[in-house]
């Protein structure tokens, strides 16, 4: 033993330092982190996905409205493509090498060894031509999955449509949606996508490093079998969806029907509408963009019209008016004021169509008399009981809002619009303190700075129908054997109106279809008491929009319904018969023989705005006082549809009343 | 021992040792029969497969090992110097009539059989180092005799370079521990480690920052020691070479090795990640041993060893199969009997009465610890990627049968202690 024997703790020392250093490592990369753990099963796990069918939508009498057909992706695995003619696979899918080559890059790029999409959605009979000479292109294979096909070829706005998912799409989805798969991106696609688009199939496939399959991970214990989409039931019935369709042919506009005792929506038309088979398939992109472009469809294809078209309710808010008065005890129905054939408000006159000395209620609604109309909102608003007008207006406006004015309803559909109705803070920032009833008098016959949706109107008519409440509109009634799909489609909405207080408005409105003095004596039908107003809106771009709401029968009523034909004319000349039309098909299953000539007639009108010129010709409207429901130097505004309502213009428009002086009443 | 008295052969053998070799060789041939085992069932077993041939290179790596204890102990003292010749002599062979394979000139084809001359020169080396101190007991401490040390060194590890086998040739380093035992001054082992440590941080921390801790570190020293002037004079020669080894050390980088060793080098500092490339095997490999966790996915069970994930799965990666297999429970038990079979050869060094043993004994240590080191470090990615075995348990016959005969040679002179060589 010598010195240098300690000399051998030393080097052990550092042989077990070491070893330690190793174990350490080896710690740290096996037990301590799971990322090694992670990149081993990407490495060997692919899964393959199986696409489940989109479920079916059926209308309200089991109709099937939308099925599945099969398309055909051409895939490519990057890594197994072997030298092939080229020539021969551009002639059978139908491209020029181009494309090929682009093809091909953009699927290396992606993954040269997962299967990328090659070329999406082939019909049946190019995959059958591929399908013999598959073998002779190596790397490339076929993967079948379905997409949508609407028979009817109607109703575009409701169904939306399916396309490929956007990034945002697949990074929303917590992992579910991957490049190529495809989503609901509009209409009752979009909003019932999560029940629709079923549950995607997983393999769980172990590869080896060469890329050959080695069999199912863990048995297939984490395998799922693809799942199809729900079954949808739709309220609509697509018998008067299409004849609404068809009515509304070349004109603009939209038809909203509701059975008002369940809220469920009978007929959804938006016009102009489109063929929903053109947002499917290989042609999608090229059809969108024929359809939004403004020289071939200058009026704006992809409006939800019922849901987002703005319009003034115009007459069609009178009822309200009565409503309101008779449960404020403003008036009583045999409450008379004196028409000369205009209303004071301060020193302007609002003019009324015709002279009809003292009215009452019944009379007054029948005959649409604006002066009737705006002594009840002067009554509403100048009640005693409220410290001032604008207080006074407040609690209009809350009442108002109970009948789903100024609110979006919750309609089951995306990018639903609010329509438009101001609180007094909006008429306080504009002019200050000082204003009064008169300032807002154009809203008593539902002019001026309120704007409602179509889906709005038609549901004021079911509140009414309903003597006091609504259930919320809504386009699906069942998912699957799913009766209920939400509480709030089944819960009653009241409107705090008394239901005894509704007959005698009812009688106006009944009066008004079928009264010799009636507005609306064209949308009277045999046999069926109707009861309805019609409206003659103004319109800065063009001639009036023609509306008509109503409801049918009178007792227990099966339909309320709404229908605005933009820039034709009166009330009575287009939307009461094709309200009428649609009523009776929907009540009698089949149109009077006596009418057929005339439905046939209204389906071949063409009333389409001018395309829109630049300065829209405000002056002559302004002085025509011929129309309905028109208020002299009234509140003109123009109607923007898809888009928000701009408050800078109205403010203008209105000033002209705020000189208020004092004010006549006439009782 | 009274019970193997009368076996005059296997008189005073280390059983612990063997049998520590045969496990490891035992871990060798299963974990081979799970890196090409490729998923599909019913592979028999078969001699013509990796780990039928493995079964036979241990099977007569025993018997070679076996023989050794037969043969007369003095024979590899006397010997020492030829066998130190004629490896040396393969080695230049190999320059001239070797088969390159994978850029490596480091076989000579004998028939079916592939003679790795390197191999050979490790314990032809060892033989002649013992033979050297254990007949001139040098101290160590004069220049003179670390020279002559050297030299014996130096000259394999020159030649090694040369195929170019940086793997094999950085082994030849290992031979520092027993010269360290035998005398050398711990500053060398000192350098040796800083030369590490600064080559690490060239790469890692630029000159401009680099050179002014050095430099404080360096007058640090030379200031403390300002009144013991030996110490404070090599201070000064310490900081200047370490000045200039920064220097050349970059400038040789660059200029004398390979491209792919740079790169090697580089990813196992971070400086560079190529997952489809050089760096492909360190990454496949540690995804293989980190996915193995606490206990492993089971035999046969690993997928990145089924499917192929890690290349050279048998031979220098052998270490990933264990650790996808076995988890760090599999990690741990080779390592401890790796660190129990060193320890125990570094004991029995210590009780030989000849110089000659213990040297031995100290080198055949040294160098399966830098071939379990730099082979277990390189698959979890903590050293560059250098292709050398693991002893025992790597596929292959020449690297089994050097590392039993270097073992065994040892053994032999073990049981021998009480006599004189």
């Amino acid at each position: 033993m010598d010195n240098l024997f300690n000399r051998k703790y030393i080097i052990q020392g550092l042989f077990i330092a070491i070893a330690l250093i190793l174990l350490g490592t080896l710690f740290y990369i096996q037990v301590a982190s799971d990322k090694y753990f992670l990149s081993a099963e990407s490495n060997v796990l692919r899964k393959l996905y199986t696409f489940p069918a989109r479920g079916v939508i059926l209308d309200r009498n089991e109709k099937v409205l939308v099925q599945n057909e099969p398309v055909y992706d051409l895939m490519v695995i990057p890594n197994q493509v072997k030298e092939f003619d080229t020539l021969a696979l551009c002639h059978i899918v139908g491209i020029d090498m181009k494309r090929f080559k682009k093809s091909l890059n953009k699927a290396t790029v992606q993954s040269r060894y997962q299967p990328n999409i090659f070329e999406k959605q082939l019909s049946i009979q190019v995959y059958a031509a591929l399908s013999e000479q598959l073998s002779r292109f190596p790397g490339f294979f076929v993967q079948s999955r379905t997409v949508r096909y609407y028979p009817d070829s109607a109703a575009g706005h409701f169904f939306g449509y399916v396309k490929e998912v956007s990034p945002k799409d697949i990074e929303e989805s917590d992992g579910y949606y991957r490049p190529g798969d495809y989503i609901g991106k509009a209409g009752v696609e979009k909003q019932y996508n999560d029940v629709l688009r079923g549950e995607k199939g997983i393999i769980n496939m172990l590869y080896d490093v060469h890329n050959v399959p080695k069999g199912s991970y863990a048995e297939g214990k984490f395998d799922t079998l693809a799942k199809s989409g729900e079954k949808v039931v739709s309220s609509l019935d697509f018998r008067i969806q299409k004849l609404g369709e068809e009515l509304m042919k070349n004109k603009v506009g939209s038809i909203v029907a509701i059975e008002p005792s369940t809220g469920e929506i009978l007929a959804f038309v938006s016009s102009p509408g489109y063929d929903p088979n053109l947002m499917v398939g290989r042609q999608q992109g090229n059809n969108y963009m024929d359809l939004i472009n403004q020289e071939k469809n200058p009026n704006r294809v992809f409006t939800v019209r019922p849901i987002q078209g703005y319009y003034s309710p115009g007459s069609a808010f009178k009822p309200l008016d009565a409503l309101l008065g008779l449960q404020d005890g403003v008036i009583d129905p045999n409450t008379t004021f004196n028409c000369p054939g205009y209303y004071m408000a301060g020193n302007h006159r609002v003019k009324c169509e015709h002279v009809d000395g003292n009215i009452a209620l019944r009379k007054g609604l029948a005959r649409s008399c604006n002066t009737y109309a705006l002594y009840v909102f002067q009554k509403l608003i100048t009640q005693k009981k409220y410290a001032n007008q604008r207080i006074a207006y407040d609690a209009w406006q809350q009442k108002v809002k109970k009948f789903g004015l100024g609110e979006k309803l919750g309609v089951d559909l995306p990018s639903e619009r609010t329509g438009r109705l101001y609180a007094s803070d909006y008429y306080n920032k504009k002019y200050g303190k000082s204003w009064r009833y008169t300032t807002v008098i154009s809203l008593g016959i539902g002019q001026g700075e309120m704007d409602a949706t179509p889906l709005q109107m038609a549901n004021i008519m079911a509140i009414i129908a309903n003597r006091g409440y609504y259930v919320k509109p809504h386009l699906i009634k069942a998912i699957g054997e799913n009766k209920v799909i939400k509480k709030e489609y089944a819960r009653k909405n009241y409107v705090d109106v008394d239901a005894r207080h509704f007959e005698p408005v009812i009688d106006g409105m009944q009066d008004a279809v079928s009264a010799p003095w009636g507005t609306a004596r064209q949308s009277m039908i045999d046999n069926i008491i109707m009861c309805g107003k019609t409206g003659t809106v103004q319109n800065p771009r063009g001639k009036n929009h023609s509306v008509f709401i109503g409801f049918a029968p009178r007792d227990n009523p099966k339909i309320a319904i709404a229908v605005v034909v933009e820039n034709a004319g009166y009330g009575s000349s287009y939307a009461a018969p094709i309200a009428s039309y649609i009523t009776e098909k929907y009540l009698k299953d089949s149109i009077a023989v006596n009418k057929r000539a005339s439905v046939e007639w209204m389906k071949k009108q063409v009333i389409l705005p001018l395309p829109p010129k630049p300065k829209v010709k405000l002056k002559p409207l302004l002085t025509d006082s011929a129309k309905k429901d028109s208020i002299l130097k009234s509140t003109q505004k123009p109607k923007t549809l898809g888009t928000p309502p701009v408050p800078a213009k109205p403010i203008q428009t209105v000033k002209p009343i705020q000189t208020a002086k004092p004010i006549q009443t006439t009782k | 021992m009274s019970t193997q008295q009368g076996n005059r052969f296997f008189f005073n053998v280390d059983w612990i040792t063997i049998l520590l070799y045969v496990a490891l060789c035992s871990i060798g041939v299963v974990n081979i029969y799970a890196s090409i085992f490729n998923g599909s069932t019913g592979s028999e077993f078969n001699f013509s497969t990796s780990y039928g041939k493995q079964l036979i290179y241990v099977i007569t790596g025993l018997i070679l090992g076996f023989s050794i204890l037969l043969l007369d102990a003095k024979f590899f003292s006397i010997f020492s110097p030829i066998v130190y010749g004629i490896t040396m002599l393969l080695l230049v062979l190999v320059l001239v009539v070797g088969r390159k394979v994978g850029g490596n000139q480091a076989w000579i084809p004998l028939g079916s059989f592939r003679l790795q001359p390197s191999e050979l020169a490790k314990f032809g080396t060892a033989l002649l180092l013992a033979r050297y101190i254990g007949t001139f007991s040098p101290k160590l401490r004069d220049v003179r005799s670390i020279f002559f040390a050297a030299v014996i060194i130096v000259i394999p590890l020159f030649l090694i370079m040369l195929q170019p086998d940086m793997g094999s040739g950085l082994v030849f380093l290992s031979f520092m521990f027993p010269l360290y035992r035998e005398g050398l001054s711990g500053y060398f082992l000192l350098i040796f480690l800083g030369m590490i440590v600064l080559f690490i941080a060239d790469f890692l921390v630029p000159i401009e920052i680099l050179l002014p801790i050095v430099l404080a570190i360096g007058g640090l020293f030379i200031y403390q020691n300002r009144r013991k002037q030996k110490i404070m004079f090599s201070s000064i020669i310490v900081t200047v070479v370490a000045i200039l080894y920064l220097f050349t050390v970059k400038l040789a980088y660059n200029k004398l090795l390979e491209p792919h060793q740079k790169t090697r080098i580089e990813i196992m500092l971070g400086l560079k990640t190529d997952p489809k490339g050089a760096g492909y095997n360190v990454i496949q490999s540690k995804i293989a041993i980190g996915s193995g966790q606490l206990t492993g996915r089971g035999f046969l069970e690993g997928t990145q060893t089924k499917y192929g994930y890690v290349p050279e799965q048998s031979t220098d990666f052998i270490f990933s199969t264990i650790g996808e297999e076995w988890g760090f429970a599999g990690c741990f038990t080779v390592i401890a009997l790796y660190i129990f079979m060193l320890l125990r050869v570094i004991n029995l060094a210590e009780r030989q009465r000849s110089t000659f043993s213990r040297v031995y004994g100290y080198c055949v240590a040294s160098i399966i610890f830098f071939h379990v080191f730099i082979n277990i470090g390189m698959t979890i990615g903590i050293i560059p990627v250098i292709g050398i075995p693991l002893p025992f348990i790597s596929y292959g016959g020449s690297s089994l049968w050097s590392f039993t005969v270097l073992l065994f040679i040892f053994l032999k002179l073990d049981s021998n202690r009480m006599g004189f060589i």
